[in-house]
């Protein structure tokens, strides 16, 4: 049983760019009436400073575990068929995608509320970081109050 | 017992490395692990939060260490 609970669940971390079809493809299935996708991207500005470029940090193994277990809980919540969750490492442009999260599910509203909780709950629990690099300087984003 | 601890994202700038070794009291849990790491680097206080993670698992104030455990300073995430 544990295969096929893995064989529904598609995580990975790379320092390549990602391809949101890959995660569609792999979430593709005849009996998911509805999927969602959500792609997250390397914004230009924050807080109408510009920034240069990002880069990403990662303790893989316990990243691909919490990733992992968010998805567990998205499928168990929401009955989703099959999850993707791909997360960028290393050095992004503006515009690049840093995550792409794909959902299948029987009925559309439960493919919306699980990619809403992949993303959200990604954001709390995953160990990622992400530096912000500007022309005068760097931040590790969220690090202070 | 000599603990070794890996940093990673602002830990890392804040403990000048990837990793640093700590010798504690054998049965320091992570609470008293926590107390030491901002005894010795008082930026660690000025952090949103720090979670300690041991073998690849977040890891509450009164779970105890063992010296071949894997340690992890998780500074606040931001992934996404």
């Amino acid at each position: 049983m544990i295969t096929e609970e893995l064989r529904m669940i598609d995580i990975q971390l790379k320092d390549t760019p990602l391809i949101p079809q890959e995660c569609i493809d792999y979430t593709t299935s005849d009996s998911a009436g509805g999927s969602t996708i959500f792609i997250g991207t390397v914004r230009n500005k924050t807080k109408e400073k510009p920034v240069i470029r990002l880069e990403f940090e990662a303790y893989a193994p316990m990243a691909i575990a919490e990733l992992r277990k968010i998805a567990e809980q998205a499928k168990a919540k929401w009955s989703a068929e099959k999850i993707s969750i791909h997360h960028r490492t290393g050095v992004l442009q503006i515009g690049e995608i840093a995550v792409v999260i794909a959902v299948a599910t029987p009925h559309r509203k439960a493919a919306f509320e699980a990619c809403q909780y992949c993303i959200d709950t990604l954001k709390e629990t995953v160990p990622i970081w992400k530096k912000e690099i500007f022309e005068d300087g760097e931040i590790w984003v969220a690090a202070h109050p | 017992m000599k603990i070794e601890i890996l940093a990673f994202g602002i830990a890392k700038d804040i403990v000048k490395g990837r990793s640093l070794s700590l010798d504690l009291p054998s049965g320091t849990n992570v609470g008293g692990l926590k107390a030491e790491l901002c005894g010795r680097f008082p930026n660690f206080e000025k952090l949103k939060s720090m979670a300690i993670a041991v073998n690849e698992e977040y890891q509450t104030d009164d779970f105890s260490l063992s010296e071949k455990d894997e340690v992890v300073i998780i500074p606040p995430v931001s992934g996404g």
